[in-house]
Order: structure tokens, then sequence, then C-alpha cells
């Protein structure tokens, strides 16, 4: 290997030094942009540059699957294999792309020139089966048969609120118009704008249901001059893309919205956090922001940057996504303090999910008893599901709160092959279950409540009659394996045991006691987990064993083998040998095992 | 100023700054702890001591939870115990615990198996001795936290260790993997003194259990052929 010349590094990094710390992410960015990956000596360089012992930033770069500390291929090839992409084929085409190019599955080429890896959801699964390819540092998208610059958007529904510049490439501001609704909020005090946020019942879209209005009434009130507002896009829950969507389709509907919140509780500065899978979004974000700063909605008194995640489902955890701007690895705080007072660098922040601040915009322009005609009296508004799966038209759908599910599935054209359905993954991995029995539930908070589903994020994922839970149930677990951040016990290592667990019964090869020593391990991670992610990590988990208790249980190598109905178990099982080994590999990382070759 | 709060059915007049963990234990309550350190900020990352709280969702971290007016404690609820019994039996999974008694008392006490889970996967590696200080032995590293936070901002300022990996596969890790003495490390010991394991060991005190004598290794600090020497009586 040739010596490493530090010459572009120093220019590349420079615009970063006096962010400090918190320069650290965007810098390793820069460096592996150059470089491919992160060599000792540009990490040292950086680490020095910044003024960051040397330890802290390597932390970090192992914390982050998307920074490689190891040489890894010119070209990058990632297969998304989770739920709805499995559905359509992922592991096949993972194997075939392998095949063709003699490569293991997370290894690289000899020449380096490529390296496969398998994925954690690329937030692209209406699109499934998904492949992100970065090749010299240009980012495509494709399916396996074409390759785009830009995912394109499918945008169905009853009404077009939240929607309504999506799905015809990105609005430019001439296309958007002026920021009406900033306009109209600037006019108003303070107080009166978070009293018509208050009064919309706007509750967050990101998958807590937290009210809008008190979060930012919360951080008006809080002591300090220092306020920041943060757009939480690093949209990363299996089965969610309408984050996506609306930053590529309309990234300024965001911009206003974020504007609105920062004159609400007096912010001087907001950062939109997107995850590093979509890097296709940031120059449209970059351009979108640009256009508003000349026609001076940002500037003086308001401005954002543009921070760009690298591989962590927990930096949507609001607390571990500042941590990850503030230059650390991403992980949850402890609550309270809540970010509302103690936040950001410790400063009082409003943290909302892209799709909630998008519905800032309408709810001003429109008044907040206006906002409320739509949905029901306790879920107002316009509400996306992310629809995906075994349905004939999967895409975004905005529709009403209200909606029945059979009504949504209906607009989506049903169950592709009209297959009877079996199950709905609703809110992602960290949702639940639903059955035909809750065909005629309502799509809103209080309905999905009492049913015991949770909306989460929007997703609503359909699987046929024919396929195998336990096959969906062991993506999950693989999921949250390679994601926990590892800090409390309960989910660092309860979520590598459920993953154990799952693996045994998707093979129909469960132990005796494995009903109950999952249902214990489900539990604790839900009771005494540190932060959200570990607290749903078995939610979906523990409501399969409810509706399913007889997968769990011993005896069901018989099924499996009698069965042989499922497609995808089908894949799964002719090559069994190569999935363990990605698992394993996915889940140690492969920079990991240059770190831990002792 | 106090409040008044119910533990386990009993009436607790307690000043307000302090939390459940200081008062519980005033009372004698037994409230088990893991990566609680006095001398360490308290992360309430290991949650073995998670008490349940009426009117809370999910179960509370003892340790930094502060008490508060009509607050409704239960120390040992039927979820409280399965929560701690299962963490302790993934941590005896997971990890060597031989050199723990604090912990193999605790499952004793929650009526841990620790075969719990059969085939699973531990975190295991080599040990390193690299340095004339100390000895790492990951195995038995149950990732308390507290090695890595008075190497940094809770005593020494010195950040030379730090965190490999995540999530199952987190290690405690140095730049790059490099040896102790390439680090930034002063050899000031505090690692070794909060480390509740065994994990982290003073080097002669690791001799001394391989069975080397006390002369031996007064000799072994004079010189590096003796080095190799006691490599080969271990191994």
């Amino acid at each position: 290997m040739s010596e490493i010349d530090l010459t572009p590094l120093k220019p590349a990094i420079e615009s970063y030094i006096p962010l400090g710390r918190s320069g650290l992410l965007p810098a390793l960015h820069a460096a592996q942009k150059i470089y491919g990956w992160l060599p000792q000596e540009v990490a040292s360089e950086v680490a020095k540059s910044l003024r960051i012992p040397l330890a802290e930033v390597h932390g970090v770069i192992e914390f982050y699957s998307l920074f490689y500390n190891e040489q890894v291929g010119k070209k990058f090839i990632r297969v998304c294999t989770d739920p709805a992409c499995a559905l359509k084929g992922a592991d096949r085409l993972l194997n075939d792309l392998c095949k063709h190019y003699d490569v293991e599955p997370g290894q690289t080429t000899g020449d380096l020139s490529l390296t496969i890896e398998q994925s954690p959801c690329l937030g692209l699964c209406e699109l499934a089966p998904a492949v992100w390819t970065m090749d010299n540092g240009q980012s495509t998208i494709g399916d396996g048969t074409k390759e785009e610059y830009h995912p394109s958007s499918m945008v169905y529904g009853q009404i077009r609120e939240l929607t309504s510049n999506c799905g015809e490439g990105t609005t430019t501001l001439a296309k958007y118009g002026e920021y009406s609704a900033y306009k109209k909020a600037l006019k108003k005090n303070t107080e009166d704008v978070i009293a018509e946020i208050k009064a919309s019942g706007l509750v967050g879209r990101g998958g807590a249901a937290f009210p809008t209005g008190v979060k930012w009434e919360g951080a008006a009130k809080a002591d300090g001059s220092q306020k920041y507002v943060i757009c939480n896009a690093d949209e990363s829950e299996p089965g969610t893309f309408k984050d996506r969507i609306l930053l590529l389709d309309d990234p300024h509907l965001t911009i206003e919205g974020m504007c609105i919140c920062a004159y609400a509780i007096g912010a001087s500065k907001g950062y939109i956090y997107i995850r590093g899978e979509y890097p296709y979004i940031v120059p449209v974000l970059e351009n979108a922001l640009g256009e508003a700063r000349t026609a001076g909605y940002l500037g003086e008194h308001f401005d954002i940057e543009i921070r760009v995640g690298a591989g962590a489902y927990i930096c949507g955890e609001e607390t571990a996504l500042f941590e990850s701007i503030e230059g650390k690895r991403g992980f949850p705080r402890v609550k309270p303090p809540f970010p509302t007072t103690n936040g950001l660098f410790d400063k009082p922040t409003v943290i909302n999910n892209v799709e909630t601040l998008c519905n800032v915009p309408l709810i001003i322009s429109k008044g907040s008893a206006e906002y409320r005609k739509m949905g029901t009296e306790k879920s107002s508004g316009p509400k996306l599901f992310c629809v995906s799966g075994d349905v004939v038209k999967p895409g975004l759908y905005e529709i009403p709160f209200g909606v029945t599910l059979r009504d949504l599935l209906k607009m989506a054209g049903d169950i592709a092959g009209k297959k009877p359905l079996k199950a709905v993954l609703f809110g992602g991995a960290a949702g639940a279950f639903a059955t035909t029995a809750h065909l005629d539930l309502k799509l809103t908070f209080e309905d999905l409540r009492v049913a015991g589903l949770p909306l989460g994020s929007g997703v609503v994922m359909v699987f046929d009659e024919t396929r195998d839970i336990r096959n969906v149930l062991k993506r999950l677990g693989k999921f949250f394996a390679h994601e926990s951040c590892g800090k409390c016990y309960p989910c660092q290592m309860g979520t590598q045991r459920q993953m154990e667990i799952l693996n045994r019964v998707a093979k129909g090869d469960v132990l005796p006691d494995d009903f109950v020593r999952l249902e214990d391990v489900g539990w604790t991670m839900t009771d005494a987990s540190l932060c959200g992610l570990g607290q749903t990590a078995a939610s979906a988990v523990l409501s399969a064993m409810k509706l399913w208790p007889e997968l769990f249980v011993e005896g069901q190598r018989l099924k499996v083998e009698d069965q042989k109905v499922s497609k995808v178990s089908k894949v799964s099982k002719t090559k069994p040998k190569t999935v363990k080994k990605v698992t394993k590999a996915t889940a140690t990382k492969s920079k990991k095992t240059t770190t831990k070759k002792k | 100023m106090t409040i008044t709060l119910t533990i386990d059915g009993q009436e607790v007049i307690a000043d307000q700054d302090k939390t459940l963990l200081e008062v519980a234990r005033e009372i004698g309550k037994d409230i088990p702890t893991i990566c609680y350190h006095e001398a360490t900020t308290a992360n309430a990352l290991c949650r073995i001591c998670v008490v349940e709280v009426e009117g809370q969702r999910v179960l509370q971290p003892a340790c930094i939870v502060k008490v508060a007016a009509g607050m409704k404690v239960q120390t040992r609820s039927e979820k409280v115990i399965r929560s701690r019994k299962t963490i302790l039996e993934m941590l005896d999974s997971t990890m060597d615990l031989s050199e723990t008694p604090e912990i193999q008392n605790m499952m004793k006490d929650y009526n841990a198996d620790p075969n719990r889970f059969p085939d699973a996967e531990r975190r295991e590696s080599d040990v390193k001795d690299d340095n004339p200080m100390y000895v790492r032995d990951y195995s038995k590293c149950l990732l308390c936290w507290r090695c890595v936070q008075v190497c940094a901002e809770d005593a020494q300022y010195t950040f030379a260790i730090n965190f490999d990996g995540r999530g199952f596969e987190t290690q405690i890790g140095t730049f790059f993997d490099k040896s102790i003495p390439e680090t930034s490390c002063v050899l000031c010991g505090q690692c070794v003194a909060v480390c509740p394991t065994g994990a982290l060991k003073p080097k002669r005190e690791f001799l001394l259990e391989q069975g080397m004598s006390p002369q031996e290794i007064s000799v072994l600090n004079t010189g590096r052929k003796q080095k190799s020497k006691v490599k080969d009586q271990r191994s």
C-alpha cells in the first residue's frame, strides 16, 4: 500500500476546525470522501486538527457503520435485506451479485475494486428490493436492474396536503412560492403561534406522538439566549420512507416549518440531521437552503446547517442525535433533563420529525380550526403512511386520520396476486403485527392504542398468506442487534440473545423453554432499557408471540419441512450458510475484524 | 427540603436532592448496583438498580432518579425481579464472572440460572499484557464504563481508552488498537482501581496468580529476556 498523502486532507477539513468536537462527523465524512476509508494517519490528522483525543476519534469511527477503518472497495454495493426488501427477493439479489463479482457478502474483492454488504433498511421500501451503490463518491440507487441518482416518489392517497408538491421531482422555491405561512406567523406574537400549534392537536410524527405545541412551549419558556431547532431526518425505521420523499420533493415545506418554529421559540440556529443513507438528498437541501437565504428567509435571524449521519439507527433517538451533532458516539442520554431545557449543547432545543415540521406551515396557513377538520377529534390532520410489501401499489399514502386499514389497503390495490392477507406490520421494526381481525380498525392514535398497535412512523408493511412470519422476525432480530448502541445492558445483550433465539425459531429448531426465554428477554428490554430503541426492540416479537404462539415452541422443525409454502423461507433455506455468515459479518462489521484481530 | 414518599409501602421522609438509591439504602433496602460508583458520573446503564415507580411507563434506575413528593416506589416487584434476573442471566452468558463474587451473590439472590442461555455467543478477548503496570482481560469486562470515565473527564483527562464497536460487540479499546505504551496513558492506575470485575488487574497481582514468586517478579522487572520466559510459563 502506498504512503498516505495528507495534503488534500487539510483544505477539506479546514472549515470544520472552528467547530471543534462538533466538526468531527463532517470532517470524517470529508476525509473518507478523499481516501475511500479512514486510515490511521488520516484519523490522527483529523484528531489533531480538531483537537480531539485520538481514542475518542477512534470510538466515533467504530460506532458508525458507514465509517471504515480498513480499506474497502472503490465501489460499494449495499443490498437491503430487511423485511420489505426480503419479500421482493433481496436475498437472491444479494447472492446473485456476490456470485457475479465472486465475493462474499461483507467482503471486499482482492483488487479493492468492490465491496458488497448487506444493509439495514435503506428507506426505499416501496422500490424493493433496494440497492444503494457508491462508486467513487457517486451515489446511485436501484433494484438490481436499473440505477438512478434519485429514487422516484410514488405518492397516492385521498388528500394532498403534506404531499401537494410531491411526486414530480424537487419543488424549487419559484414553484413553492413565498413562505406565506412564515410571513403570517411573523405578524403574530410568538405565544399566539405556539397557541395555534397547540390548538391544532398536532403530535409528533416520528413515532413518539408527543404534542408538538407543548414541546415548543417548553423550549420557548426555558431560560437561555441560545436555543436550537432540529429537524430529525434520520429516518431509519425499517419500512419508513416518508421523510425521504418530503425532503427530496418539497424541501421548502420542512424549511418553512423550521423557520416558524425558530421564531416561536426564539432559536437562531437550526440543524437538519439527515441519515447517511440519503446522500442524494443533501445537495437538494443545500440548494433549497441557498434559495431560502437569497429570498431572505434564512440568514440574519435564523440559519440552518445540514448534518449527515453515518449509519446508526439509534441517532434517530433525539438525545443520541444531539450527541452525534456534538461529534460523539450516538449514545442516548438519560432523561430527564429533557431536550426542551437541556438539548443540543445542553441548550433548550426543539427537535421535530420532518413530517411534523411539514404540518406546521399548513396549520398556520389554514388556522388550527380549519386544520382540525381533517382527521378525528383526538387525531387531527393528515397522516402519511408508508405502504410496502405484498400490495399492488406500494408507496406513500396521504390520508386524513380515521380511514380504515381495509380502505388504505384497497387504495394500494389490495394484496398482490389476490392472495389472502396474513399480517400487517404496523409502525416498523419497533411496531406490532395486525391481522385480518384488524381490517376495520380506524387508523387513528386512539383506535390503534385500544388495539394495542403503535402508529409509530406510519409503517404499513403487508404480508400475504404465503409468507413465513418467522423469517420476518429473524430479520427484525438482526436489525436490532446490529443497531443497539451497546450502552444499557438490557438492550446491548438482549438484542443479541433475541436475535439468537429468533434464528432458532426461523429454522424451526426451537430449544425447550425458548418461548419463556424470548419473553423474558423481550420484557426485560421493554421494561428496563434506557431509551426507546431497547424499549421497543421486542415489540413486534412479543406481538407475534401472542398471535402465533405455536411458532415459538418445540416441534416446529417438522412444520417447516411439511409446509414448504413460503417462497421467502425457501430462498433462505437454500443458502443457510451464506445467510448466517452475512448476519455475523454485518453484526460484527468488517472493520472490527481488523481492529480486533489481535 | 424534605419530602415524603413511599418505598415498598413504607412512608419515608427524605431530602429531595437525594436519589432513590441513596434513600432506599438509608432505610436498609437492598437495591443491587453494578455500574454505579460513587466516584464516577452515574450513567444508569447496567439497569440492575431499576425499581417500579407508580405512574411511570418503564422501570426507573434508582441510581439517578431523584426522590419526589408522593412517589410510590416498589423495589422488588415482579417486573423488577424479572428484569434483574434476566440481566444477570444475560451477563453470565456473555462474560467471565469468575472474579465478581458480588454478581455471583446477586445471581443467587435472584435465583438466576447461569445456564439460562444455551448456545449464546460470548464476548471473548485475549489477555492484553502490553505494559508494566496492568493487564487487560476484556473477557471479564462488563462494560460499566468506569475505566473510560476516569481516564477522561471523571478524573485523569488522559483519554487513552474509548470504545471499539457498538451493541453486543462493544469493547474497551485504544486508538486503532495501539498498545498502552503507545497511547496517552500515564499509568495512573485509576482505571484498575475502579474496575469491578478483574478485567483490569495490576500486573504484579496477575503474575502472582500465574504462579510466579515475588522474587521472580522483581527479576522480571529488570530485563527483557525474562519477559518472554513469563509468557512461556503462562502458556
